[in-house]
């Protein structure tokens, strides 16, 4: 399967990024395993050392299985004027869980994130792909629920 | 495309499609759409100017609607606005006589009296 | 030729559609369906229009009305009265001073100071539709200076506008154009720097998201005048709206052979891609982008070698941000003379900026460089929101410094601002009311270089952190004497020494907080007090007596139980168990509990035996 995402892209290191990228996206618990690491480093002949190093370095990429819906809530300054504070306590007794964890039922992973550009509408998270703004706790509890059930 | 005359026969055919932003517009036709006005069939009034008018390409005319003009009895009314011309309200419209407004006035530039119920502001 | 006779259009920008724009125009479609207009309404999907706060926002010509906050239940009212009976809706119009409903877009005070250059497009046409680009002059720049400027004739016309990068730096345009131009090489790349990480900021997403043709034309016309062929894209991940979007550019450029082989019949030739990023704020700077893009970690390295020497793959790279990008067509459309018209003896044109914060209009702006602060904040920007008072606004994000009233007279551009200690930046305006602690927002900024330092150099990985720890230990109650000197001497020497702009900027939110508001440093640390209540540390909560009747829903309310009394001798906070959570003063009927600015008294007495007790143990 790993080698099939790779072969999508041509076999040069500048790829890298985006083979990381489309194997995190499509693992239905949104990481980088061991196992595709080892697939990429043969596939674009470069060491799993560098691979590890891109890894690491970049907050988008994880190699811990997560949820299967990952919210990143906005912790830059603009957001946090505006009481994303608030929208984090909301956030974790909602799910139960601390940031960086994965709820019980695998649906939600809670992350922090560097501002995402949505700043007119503070405080923002995204979910998955989606962004969602002007958070209030009551439209949290909504949000997640709508998630929830669309699953 | 490879010359500037190909790009500005794009623009001017794009230009077109978005005159109602604000672009070239000669004349501004005003469909009064009161509640009395569509009772009395200010709806097919506009259907019609706007059929019309597509199917002359006037493009520099644009149709719009706007509320109780408090002349309901002689709706539907429609008033007729040129650039540095008084404005002219026709009454009691019908498809019928919008059709002849377009061609006689739209295009042509000759107002129909007998339809006119005021003129001026 | 079509039936048309209204074009609705909704601001779908990432801040609209955060608020729920998709919903209202799917409404839209389906009321429209039901009535059987569809064929005399043009819904038109646009950028960001600026007021992003009021979102999900609309504007409908002919009329040319404004709408904010719609809501799904709004939109058969507004097909009703407005598209059926010619009514606009009051009800949704922005109000002026007297609560009059301000009906056109073109009267809303939130525009009326604005000169739009880069913006000009966003927000007023479809970024889906190259045709509507090339209606508002699209591409004639680009025709004109391949068919009728030399590369040198084009870089001297850059020159005279005098466009300095919207990147942060405010580097002149046309120098590093003329050094890619003059250096030999069988291959040169263009790069447009889209990785926008500054917090606050979200002018090149929006463009990216409402005109992608532009930034892709001005691209082309620097490549030309550089001698590029390849350009490159870099765009954070966390845009898949603005990839998705610039994309889509490429394809209908490539299509309508604007792109490609000999565009306009000339000899030049010119192709671009789209690369993103992982989400690491440093990937901003061009030479850490640069290894990003190769593939690597997005390491910053030493300058020079400046990319335009040694940029993507060794080959000589200009980096250019999208605002700077997007100035370009109209530059080249309208005349350098134009353009130099506008703004500062040093600072030309227009300047976009991201309001955010206490800010009654949050949103995007463009307005003339040299423009006040008070200008910028109370005529465009609405003034504060609520009852407060303005204190300060950070300008340029992390790297940027605060300014208070005293500066709201001083005009924006790059030389200005640098001299009162902070920092165009790449616009962010981030405004504060007078409910704000700044040495908390200090360790805010300072939290975020910490977390997105790469850590390749000592003074930014291991200074910044020790900053970050003396600014908690101060918000703590724990600040000593002798911290604001450990500050100041701690940020000049990261200032000095780090490898990168983001280490050397990094002190700076910190050391134009101490020069502002150091009384505020100070008694954090002697009086043990926040004074605007902010630092849970420094405050406390008290009942007061006179006012307590003595109901005991505080004592009943607290989580930790540490409020004890009876209805005759009143309720009393046991301060050395409280863990501040507020609840006694929100259900307390008659106000009688209050969050009170300073560490109590108890409280101190108790740390200090603490620590002698500690000291004697030793
Ligand atoms: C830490 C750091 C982050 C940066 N982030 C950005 C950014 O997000 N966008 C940007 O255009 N420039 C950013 N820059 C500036 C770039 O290095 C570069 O100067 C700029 O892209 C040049 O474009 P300009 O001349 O058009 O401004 C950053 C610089 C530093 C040091
Ligand atoms: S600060 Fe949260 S989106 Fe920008
Ligand atoms: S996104 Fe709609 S106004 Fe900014």
């Amino acid at each position: 399967m790993y080698k099939e995402i790779c072969s999508k892209y041509e076999a040069t290191k500048d790829n890298l990024i985006y083979i990381l990228h489309d194997i995190q996206d499509t693992h239905p618990q949104h990481y980088i395993s061991d196992e595709a690491v080892t697939a990429i480093s043969e596939y674009l002949s470069i060491p799993p050392n560098h691979i590890y190093g891109v890894l690491t370095f970049y907050t988008m990429y994880s190699t811990k299985p997560r949820g299967k819906n990952i919210i990143r809530l906005c912790e830059s300054p603009p957001c946090y004027i505006k009481g994303s504070e608030n929208i984090l306590r909301k956030l974790k007794v909602l799910l139960g869980v601390d940031t960086g964890e994965t709820s019980k039922d695998g649906q939600f992973t809670l992350e922090l994130c560097a501002c995402l550009g949505v700043c007119g509408n503070a405080p923002v998270m995204m979910i998955n792909d989606n962004v969602y703004g002007d958070l209030t706790e009551e439209k949290v509890v909504e949000i997640i629920e709508k998630v929830r059930r669309g699953n | 495309m490879k010359t500037l005359a190909d790009l500005k026969k794009i623009r001017e055919k794009a230009q077109e499609e978005m005159k109602l932003r604000g672009g070239n517009v000669r004349m501004k036709i005003v469909v009064g759409m009161g509640t009395s006005g569509i009772a009395m069939g200010a709806r097919e009034v506009m259907k019609t100017f706007l059929e019309e008018i597509a199917n002359r390409n006037l493009t520099d005319v644009l149709v719009t609607q706007t509320g109780e003009k408090g002349l309901s009895s002689m709706e539907p009314v429609v008033d007729v606005i040129e650039d540095g011309k008084d404005k002219i309200t026709y009454g009691n419209m019908s498809p019928e006589k919008v059709k002849k407004v377009v061609v006689e006035h739209i295009v042509n530039g000759r107002i129909v009296s007998d339809f006119v119920v005021a003129t001026g502001n | 030729m079509s039936l048309k006779r209204i074009d609705l259009l909704i601001c779908c920008g990432s801040g609209c559609i955060s608020a729920g724009a998709i919903k209202i125009k799917e409404r839209f479609h389906e009321v429209l369906n039901e009535k059987g207009m569809t064929n005399e309404i043009n819904i038109i999907e646009t950028g960001c229009m600026g007021p992003c706060d009021y979102g999900p926002v609309m504007v409908i010509y002919p009329e040319g009305i404004f709408y904010k906050k719609v809501t799904p239940e709004d939109v058969e009212e507004i097909v009703n009265d407005h598209f059926m009976k010619g009514r606009p809706v009051k009800r949704l119009m922005l109000q002026d001073d007297e609560e009059q409903a301000i009906s056109a877009k073109k009267d809303v005070p939130f525009y009326q100071k604005q000169v739009k250059v880069a913006l000009e497009n966003c927000g007023y046409i479809d970024p889906e539709s190259l045709d509507e680009y090339i209606a508002t002059g699209g591409y004639e720049a680009l025709g004109t200076v391949l068919t009728t400027m030399s590369p040198q004739e084009t870089i001297e016309l850059m020159k005279a506008s005098g466009l300095r990068g919207r990147g942060g730096g405010g580097f002149p345009t046309h120098i590093k154009w003329q050094m890619v131009h003059d250096a030999k090489a069988d291959q040169k790349y263009y790069i447009c720097n889209g990785d926008e990480g500054d917090p606050g900021a979200f002018m090149d997403r929006s463009l990216l998201e409402g005109d992608p043709h532009r930034v892709l034309e001005g691209m082309m016309i620097g490549a030309y005048a550089m001698g590029a062929s390849r350009g490159f894209f870099y765009i954070r991940a966390e845009y898949p709206l603005a990839i998705q979007r610039i994309k889509q550019a490429i394809a209908q450029a490539h299509e309508a052979g604007l792109m490609g082989d000999n565009i306009f019949g000339s000899q030049f030739c010119f192709d671009a891609e789209v690369r993103t990023g992982a989400g690491a704020f440093v990937c901003g700077e061009e030479t850490a982008l640069i290894h990003s893009i190769e593939g690597s970690r997005g390491n910053p390295t030493p300058k020079p070698p400046y990319p335009a020497i040694s940029g993507l793959w060794g080959k000589p790279t200009v980096v250019n941000n999208v605002e700077t990008l997007g100035n370009i067509p109209t530059i080249y459309r309208k005349g350098p003379e134009w353009f130099a018209s506008m703004g500062t003896a040093t600072s030309k044109g227009t300047k976009v900026f991201a309001l955010t914060g206490d800010i009654r209009n949050t949103g995007l702006v463009e307005v003339p460089m040299g423009i006040s602060l008070r200008e910028l904040i109370f005529d465009v920007g609405g003034g504060m929101v609520g009852d407060h008072k303005f204190k300060a606004v950070q300008l340029g994000g992390p790297s940027g410094g605060c300014l208070t009233t005293e500066h709201l007279d001083v005009g924006v551009d790059y030389e200005t601002l640098k001299e009162k200690g902070a920092m165009m930046g790449s616009g962010g305006v981030i405004v504060m009311n007078d409910q704000k602690c700044m040495v908390n927002v200090a360790k805010f900024f300072m939290d975020f270089c910490v977390d997105e330092s790469c850590g390749k150099c000592s003074p930014c990985r291991i200074g910044l952190k020790q900053m970050y720890g003396i600014l908690e230990r101060i918000t703590n109650g724990d600040g000593r004497e002798e911290d604001i000197d450990e500050l100041i001497r701690l940020g000049e020497a990261v200032n000095k020494l780090s490898l990168c702009g983001l280490g050397q900027t990094a002190p700076n939110p910190v050391l134009s907080t101490l020069r502002y508001f150091r009384n505020e440093y100070e008694s954090h640390i002697r009086d043990k007090a926040c004074n605007t209540k902010v630092c849970l540390p420094l405050i406390h909560f008290d009942i007061d007596k006179d006012k307590c009747i003595g109901c005991s829903l505080c004592a009943r309310k607290c989580p930790v139980n540490c409020i004890t009394g009876s209805r005759d001798e009143k309720y009393t906070i046991h301060q050395l168990d409280c863990i501040k959570c507020g609840n006694c003063q929100e259900v307390c009927p008659v106000k009688a509990v209050g969050r009170i600015p300073g560490m109590h008294p108890e409280m101190i007495a108790k740390r200090e035996a603490d620590k002698q007790r500690l000291a004697s143990e030793d």
